[in-house]
């Protein structure tokens, strides 16, 4: 039925019609839930991840709510620990690594490659349902008796705490399979089934992201699996592999755990280097500065991000020796990391920027971005992590990259692909007014929680200090514009669904595979094999038509 | 006695009066000791690096912006340079000294952190569920932390129950406390005062409460504390002892003293009384059950509680041990 070749195009009925495209070819609830159509999954995926980053973001807010005042305020600190284990969890295991790859890649990757679907649109198909089951495992941790262990599931914490550990751990066991299927199925897809005449070195950057990614998230999320699968084993029979009252080893864990865990942090920033790379040389109207130093970079982030994981454990007791090769590679990330940054801010120098809500979100990603990657530094270099080690300048750290990185860029991403999505525009005014709140929210929320940190401030307390309420209030403050301003950005997106107008072909005047497409793109995708001669980032040939608010490519204008 | 009840219910009161003491700085907290000054320069320097490097990224953004921001969709690019090899040969050139300083003077700190003076004088730490305790070489033991001025110390480190972390911001210094195995850190305090103690690595329901103070105190002034401190503690009666081991012991963590169950049975009341054990079997708390449970805390546990508390075999002297069979006797 679905078969993966091109040539399945002459099947397509009338593929060329305006009201056949893939959200009107099949209808009912099975057509989706049993669709292998890559762009319908990549559509569900974006549904859940929006629905569990709902979730996620209500936890931080009851978090950032109890830390109001010192002592009680709502919840007591048994629930607040379940409240901050919950927040992680979801936010990292359900949202953000899956958020950019698979509801965005997913709907993306072969539009971009010029392909009909992925490589393996059933397995494709099998990772969202393995997300689903997942899912259903860590919110049943929930029900039954939330999880208290931190994401981290520190061991021997973790071996002896009364909660539901088992269910949280099998829900993050199963979601590694969900992110597994992905990499794998976008791996073969990029090697296989790239469009005639593109070459490795004309795939849009957005592609190479997800390469990277997929490389890591085949390669380490297994030894996660392992681990979490050994914790299991050793809290349900008692076999001592962490716990050192049964002969184990409890910084075993934290090795085991970090070798998936940092690199997973890679998983999460750079798909969204890659949405990055999109947004800004179109919305510059200008060819990307130091194209192969992005994508060529990406990979060698990937390769190393699996030998840093020691630079989570400078205090945990490690030698010497082994903390300052970890440090040193640590190092070696950086520097590429901030010449792309080098790299987008040089690609608007002389060129025609225009301030549409995607490009917006782009900025919001260069500010916080850099802001992040600068406070890294603290972290890397080991005598100054020692003092800020646990505490909230961590967070805040981790908070600028990965809320201000993955999260920027994905709703970045989600206004820029909109159009095509839904074939419908969303409204600018309203997208912008989003922008700035969580511009605001997000600098107010986590700012602070530098301050407090390098005063010394642990993190994961819930009583503190009253000295440290001033920053907490704040933070507090903060959390909750952001949350308006997701809160807004969201309404705003879905009435677009209910109101005109329709989406163009091209409103950005961009020059990737799909934009040649209708909007939304027909079932089939390409009607026919697309020939691709030039680079993603070539605009001098696209020309803006005011009366249809779309880019018509030179020569094409009229006959449209 | 009262005053205990008000501590285990009023959690704004878990911060055990530590005070954060004034700081002259505006990102560090006020410094206490020898390492916090060679950790102080690292940390401004990256600051000042990271400010600069802000400011002209940043910058430059805004600049682009406000100078290239198109008037309508079809106005062309001024320009269309995609690299520039002169320019990419110093933004990866320039930052690579900058950053190795970083990383050579980390090293450096990092391994001064890590290197304890030989001579230095020995205090044990042990970290439990939500406690500290540290113990002198003269065999005396407090929940504070008391250091001498001027000299060098050396705390070796260790966990009853899970991993926790010293975190002493005002030294700049920390160490995980790991069960089943010893870690350390040291330093030299420079002024005398008082300054705070956190457990940094989270350890459950009242991690937040893990803090206690560390009191600087001139040399002369510490030998003489710690004579006098265990004198009193050899002459005190049986149940003022119990209860000074109550709270030092980190018993109070779990069990209250007001007849409210928490981790493990309230101890209102308890001696003399019928309870039921986990396998079903009743029992009767008398002095030998407190004695075994002290020692071997799983060998008979009341029903409805977890196997949370750890062996304090080795750890109390038989007075100790007294002191709290007499202090739960007057539980009434």
């Amino acid at each position: 039925m679905a078969s993966t070749t091109t040539t399945a195009d002459v099947h397509a009925p009338s593929a060329n019609s305006a009201d056949d495209n893939y959200l009107t070819h099949d209808k009912g609830v099975a057509s989706w839930l049993l669709t292998l159509d890559h762009k319908r999954i990549g559509i569900m995926y974006f549904t859940c991840v929006i629905l569990a980053f709902a979730l996620g973001g209500l936890f931080a807010l009851l978090i950032r709510t109890e830390l109001w005042a010192p002592g009680k305020t709502i919840v007591d600190a048994d629930t607040y620990n379940q409240l901050f284990t919950l927040h992680g969890a979801v936010m990292v295991f359900l949202v953000i690594i899956p958020g950019i790859p698979a509801a965005l890649g997913n709907f993306v990757l072969p539009l971009h490659l010029g392909a009909k679907d992925v490589a393996f649109p059933k397995l494709n198909l099998m990772s969202w349902y393995m997300w689903i089951i997942g899912a259903c495992f860590l919110v049943s941790s929930l029900i039954i008796s939330a999880a208290d262990t931190g994401w981290t599931f520190y061991t021997p914490y973790s071996t002896t705490t009364q909660t539901a550990v088992i269910p949280a751990l099998a829900g993050a066991f199963i979601l590694g399979f969900s992110s597994i299927f992905t990499g794998l199925n976008f791996i073969v897809t990029i090697h296989k089934m790239r469009a005639p005449g593109l070459t490795w070195f004309r795939l849009p950057l957005f592609v190479w992201g997800l390469y990277s990614t997929a490389i890591m998230q085949v390669l380490a999320t297994p030894v996660l699996g392992i681990t979490l699968l050994m914790l299991i084993v050793e809290r349900a029979v008692g076999i001592g592999i962490f716990d050192p009252e049964l002969g184990g080893d409890p910084v075993l864990f934290q090795h085991f755990f970090w070798f998936y865990s940092h690199p997973a942090v890679y998983i999460m920033v750079v798909p969204a280097f890659g949405v990055i790379s999109e947004i800004i040389p179109v919305f510059s109207r200008k060819r990307l500065f130091g194209y192969s130093f992005i994508a060529l970079s990406s990979v060698a982030i990937a390769i190393l991000s699996f030998l840093v994981w020691g630079h989570h454990m400078f205090v945990s007791g490690q030698s010497v020796l082994a903390g300052s090769i970890f440090s040193g590679i640590t190092f070696l990330i950086a520097i590429p990391t901030a010449i792309k940054v080098l790299n987008w801010i040089s690609t608007m120098y002389k060129g025609a920027i225009h301030l549409d809500t995607p490009m917006l979100y782009g900025l919001m990603f260069l500010w916080v971005f850099t802001i992040g990657g600068m406070t890294g530094l603290f972290l890397s270099t080991m005598s100054t992590d020692v003092h800020l080690h646990d505490t909230y300048f961590v967070v805040a750290h981790f908070h600028y990259v990965m809320m201000g990185g993955a999260i920027t860029a994905f709703f970045g991403g989600l206004h820029y692909w909109w159009p095509k999505m839904w074939g419908r525009m969303y409204n600018e005014r309203t997208g912008r007014i989003g922008a700035l709140f969580v511009f605001i929210g997000m600098n107010l929320t986590f700012f602070p929680q530098f301050i407090m940190g390098s005063r010394g401030m642990p993190r994961r307390y819930y009583n503190y200090l009253p000295e440290f309420q001033p920053f907490h209030q704040a933070s507090t403050i903060g959390a909750f514009i952001l949350g308006i301003g997701f809160l807004m950005t969201t309404v705003s997106l879905l009435r677009s669904l209910m109101k005109k107008p329709d989406a163009p072909m091209n409103p950005w005047g961009s020059n990737t595979l799909e934009w040649t497409i209708p909007s939304p793109p027909p079932y089939y995708n390409f009607s026919d094999v697309p020939q691709v001669t030039e680079g993603p980032y070539e605009y001098d040939n696209w020309v803006y038509d005011e009366k249809t608010g779309d880019y018509k490519r030179k020569g094409t204008e009229a006959s449209s | 006695m009262m005053n205990l009840l008000a501590l285990a219910t009023d959690p704004k009161d878990l911060t055990h009066g530590v005070k954060l003491p004034e700081s002259p700085y505006y990102w560090l907290p006020a410094r206490g000791s020898t390492t916090a000054d060679a950790v102080d320069g690292l940390f401004n320097y990256i600051y000042w690096v990271s400010v600069i490097s802000v400011v002209l990224l940043l910058g430059l953004m805004i600049v682009f912006v406000i100078k290239y921001k198109a008037k309508d969709r079809n106005v062309k690019p001024e320009g269309a340079t995609d690299h520039h090899t002169g320019l990419e040969l110093i933004w990866s050139t320039v930052p690579l000294p900058v950053v190795l300083l970083m990383f050579a003077w980390g090293f450096q700190g990092f391994v001064n952190l890590r290197t304890t003076p030989k001579d230095a004088y020995e205090i044990h730490v042990t970290a439990q569920k939500w406690k500290w305790l540290f113990e002198y070489p003269n065999g005396y033991a407090d929940d504070v932390l008391h250091v001498p001025v001027g000299r060098k110390v050396r705390a070796v480190i260790t966990s009853m129950d899970v991993v926790h972390s010293f975190g002493l911001p005002a030294f700049r210094t920390k160490e995980d406390a790991v069960p089943g195995r010893y870690t350390e850190l040291w330093f030299e305090p420079t002024q005398p005062g008082e300054y705070p103690v956190f457990c940094d690595q989270y350890c459950g329901t009242d991690h937040s409460g893990m803090i206690t103070k560390v009191v600087a105190h001139e040399q002369a002034d510490f030998e003489k504390f710690l004579e006098d401190a265990q004198k009193k503690m050899d002459l005190m009666p049986p149940m003022e002892l119990g209860e000074k081991m109550y709270n030092q012991q980190g018993c109070a963590g779990c069990h209250t003293l007001d007849g409210s169950p928490k981790t493990g049975p309230s101890w209102k009341g308890l001696f003399g009384k019928m309870e039921t054990m986990s396998d079903g079997s009743t029992m009767m708390v008398d002095e030998n059950y407190i004695k075994e449970s002290i020692m071997e805390p799983q060998a008979k546990m009341v029903k409805g509680f977890p196997p949370a508390m750890p062996t304090f075999k080795g750890k109390l002297s038989d007075k100790k041990i007294e002191g709290l069979i007499a202090f739960i006797k007057a539980q009434k």
